[in-house]
């Protein structure tokens, strides 16, 4: 018999990428194609819907032929996507409105606060599990019906659909206007703040707070479960999961425990901790937030902590301060000097994410006397990330009442062994890297393979889980707790930068 | 004159123009200055930003000397970035080999190891990132010394500490074995370090063919090697696959 294999697709922020898997999670081919960012104002950023589709009927077929497969050797698609990006289009012709409303985008911050003081905005956390802010997509649909001409007729008369990138790619590989299935998984809809975190369950309550018609919303389906068969780009395969790119790393690191967690460092930092059954509600900052669902079973809950700035410090120290010349370069720059010298760096460049959720708040660099070097700086850079994730585990703790034991890490800082030691230091657990580096794509591969029977249950997909490389804490707790008072002072200096105008 | 080559004698004019000029230059005013055809000089200008000797301007997209230029004699690719270029094709090589991985690189004498992968059995193990191991002892030094012929040189008239009853201390010997990798482009190393294990490894190559480093599997003898106590072909095919997929992306054209 021939071999068998999973096919992912990994529709991320700057490129959408198709992975092939065997039966032991091993990477088998991948074909990966950028598509273009708009920036069409300061502060949003767009995507055009229509491209990245095209990209994805380009790619798909071409790693599967790479593998040397055909589609008949294809046991399933599973969709890992960038979350809370916004697409609106018309039923009948498949054409979006616009261009694709990205998650870094906001535009919606004025928006956000005029709903902030409306009557009734308590249980909107209450219901959703997250705090209002541009972060998600509903006020962004409402936006988008409220500044596009005609929409909200249209939307109310039924032609106008929603989705994020799973529900868009979904629609269009069913066969989009001729019959296109109109789904969204249970892990996506809990990033719109209009589903109900309990019931899973699109809430009225929150349509009619944020002033969005039903009939817009696809249906809401679990993770892992057979949506309907490819029309297209491969033919007669079933597609049989999506879900939110950070929510499959954690199904990819196979975090199925409560108490398991994993945090991706890629531009920004995406800590999530597995709590099982229980829907924990953060009263630290944390988001709640549906980890995967495999259909037939009760949902498995999560608690997420999301830090806006990480890898894009680098960048910018690479960029903007041209100090290096390549993101790797900072390691050896940082290690040209003993110890940050004194000098702490707070990114908050739009504001700071979990578990501060100040959007006033602006990036800092504090301690600077005449001895800081540019190798002070490089080292205040990769601290920043190892200090925003102890903020972020803190809160976890202190959520969830379970201690974190190990942290398993994926995404480009982790060839960063510094960074690494220094989470490990000033988090006092073990941080461990897995064998396989694209979790993302591993995770939406594991959940549909296992919708349709290839991986037989949840523990056949730990046996495919390696270590590949453990750092282990070795910070003398004093200076531990020292360096973390000195940046939650940093931090507090950052608090409060952006005023309103004075009127 | 017979025998040179013509267009590293346009690139050298290009960079002599580039040192002696007071600011950037276009590549409009540099053909014009060596009286090329403006598709030429920008060919060459290309290679060159890509070698790193020059430099193009992200606003201007004018040209100058690049950084590399000016510290020629120190290495040319940063150690972390080769970690990060190689770690995506380290992990599949440990998967595949089910042994431990580790990617090296010459410093002052000694193997500096800049990579570590676990071997996949989750057993405790310990990253050996930052380690120096001996060069004449380990897969990865012989394969770094058999590209290096002024260390190599060093190393030869040195003293060859024994590590063990099959360390290779004769300088004849080592020479032989270190020809040995080049003719085969691989190299192995059985119980000379530590009795009981064994290694191999391959060549990383930046652009030129330029040796950068070198990576390899190592770990039990009986694992390593076949019954006949000969480094295990299945093993050294993994190995040299992944080598050269990181010269490739690091811009190694042939490997
Ligand atoms: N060795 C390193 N040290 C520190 N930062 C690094 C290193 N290598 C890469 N980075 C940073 O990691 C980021 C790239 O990681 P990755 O490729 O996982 O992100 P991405 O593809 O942008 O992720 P996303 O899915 O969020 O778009 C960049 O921001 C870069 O600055």
């Amino acid at each position: 018999m021939p071999e068998r294999y999973v096919v992912s697709i990994d529709q991320g922020t700057t490129s959408t990428r198709c992975i092939v898997f065997d039966r032991r999670g091993q990477l088998v081919s991948v074909v990966q194609r950028e598509h273009q960012q708009y920036f069409p104002k300061p502060g949003w950023v767009e995507h055009d819907a229509t491209e990245i589709w095209r990209n994805v009927e380009r790619i798909v077929p071409r790693a599967v032929a790479q593998a040397g497969a055909g589609p008949e050797q294809i046991a399933a698609i599973g969709i890992a996507n960038q979350r809370e990006t916004t697409v609106l289009w018309d039923r009948r012709t498949g054409v979006p409105y616009g261009n694709a409303i990205v998650w870094q985008d906001t535009r919606t911050d004025s928006l956000v606060d005029e709903l902030a003081r409306v009557p009734g905005v308590e249980a909107v956390s209450q219901r959703s599990g997250l705090p209002l802010a541009t972060y998600f997509s509903g006020p962004r649909i409402r936006w988008m019906l409220d500044n596009t001409p005609g929409l909200r007729e249209r939307a109310e008369r039924g032609d106008v659909l929603f989705g994020t990138m799973e529900t868009w790619l979904v629609w269009n590989l069913t066969g989009g206007p001729e019959g296109g299935i109109h789904i969204t998984d249970v892990t996506n809809a809990s990033r719109t703040m209009l589903m109900d975190i309990t019931t899973l369950e699109w809430d009225p309550y929150l349509l009619s707070f944020f002033g969005i018609p039903a009939s817009m919303l696809p249906e809401i389906r679990s993770s892992a479960q057979v949506y309907g068969t490819s029309r297209t780009v491969l033919p007669g395969v079933e597609i049989a999961a999506a879900l939110g790119d950070q929510q499959a790393a954690l199904f990819g690191q196979t975090c199925f425990a409560p108490g398991e967690a994993k945090c991706t460092y890629g531009t920004g930092g995406f800590l999530l901790l597995n709590t099982g059954r229980e829907l924990v509600r953060s009263t630290h900052g944390l988001l709640s937030t549906v980890g995967y669902r495999i259909d037939g079973e009760a949902p498995v809950y999560a608690l997420e902590g999301p830090i806006a700035i990480a890898g894009s410090l680098v960048q910018w120290f690479r960029d903007r301060l041209e100090l290096i010349s390549t993101a790797p370069e900072i390691e050896t720059l940082a290690r040209s000097v003993d110890n940050n010298g004194g000098c702490y760096i707070v990114p908050a460049f739009s504001g700071l994410f979990a578990p501060h959720w100040r959007s006033e708040a602006r990036g800092v660099i504090v301690g600077l006397t005449s001895y800081i070097t540019k190798g002070h700086l490089a080292r205040a850079v990769l601290e920043a990330t190892g200090w925003q994730t102890r903020e972020v585990v803190d809160a976890m703790n202190a959520d969830s009442g379970l201690a974190l034991r190990t942290l398993k890490v994926d995404g480009g800082m982790t060839s960063d062994n510094l960074l690494m030691q220094f989470i490990a230091d000033v988090l006092d657990v073990p941080v461990v890297r897995p064998m396989v580096a694209e979790t993302v794509s591993l995770g939406a591969a594991y959940a549909a393979g296992l919708a349709v029977g290839y991986w037989p249950d949840l523990e056949g997909l730990r046996q495919n889980w390696h270590r590949a490389g453990q750092w282990l804490p070795a910070m003398d707790p004093q200076r531990r707790a020292q360096e973390y008072d000195n940046w939650q002072r940093a931090v507090e200096r950052a608090f409060g930068w952006i005023k309103q105008p004075l009127a | 004159m017979p025998g040179l080559v013509q267009s590293i004698e346009r690139a050298a004019a290009i960079l002599r123009l580039l040192a002696s000029s007071a600011g950037r230059l276009g590549v409009g005013e540099i053909a014009r200055s060596l009286d090329l055809p403006k598709g030429t000089a920008h060919g060459i200008l290309r290679t060159l930003q890509a070698v790193g000797f020059v430099e193009q301007d992200k606003t201007s997209g004018k040209y100058q000397l690049g950084a590399a230029l000016l510290h020629l004699g120190t290495s040319y690719l940063d150690v972390n970035e080769l970690r990060s270029r190689s770690i995506n094709w380290a992990d599949p090589l440990a998967a595949r080999s089910g042994e431990a991985v580790r990617i090296g690189t010459l410093l002052e004498g000694k193997v500096l190891v800049v990579h570590h992968v676990f071997r996949p059995d989750d057993s405790l193990q310990t990253l050996d990132v930052g380690a120096l191991l001996p060069l004449h002892a380990t897969a990865l030094g012989k394969v770094l010394l058999a590209y290096d012929a002024s260390t190599a040189a060093t190393v030869l008239r040195g003293e060859l500490e024994p590590y063990s009853r099959r360390t290779l201390v004769n300088p004849r010997a080592l020479a032989r074995a270190l020809a040995a990798v080049r003719d085969a482009g691989w190299g192995a190393e059985v119980e000379e370090m530590t009795v009981g294990e064994a290694g191999i490894a391959a060549p990383i190559r930046g652009y030129g063919g330029l040796v950068v480093g070198a990576i390899g599997v190592s770990g039990a003898v009986e694992r390593i090697c076949d019954t006949k106590g000969q480094p295990n072909p299945t093993l050294v095919a993994y190995v040299r696959d992944a080598a050269r997929a990181v010269s490739r992306d690091l811009g190694a054209a042939r490997w």
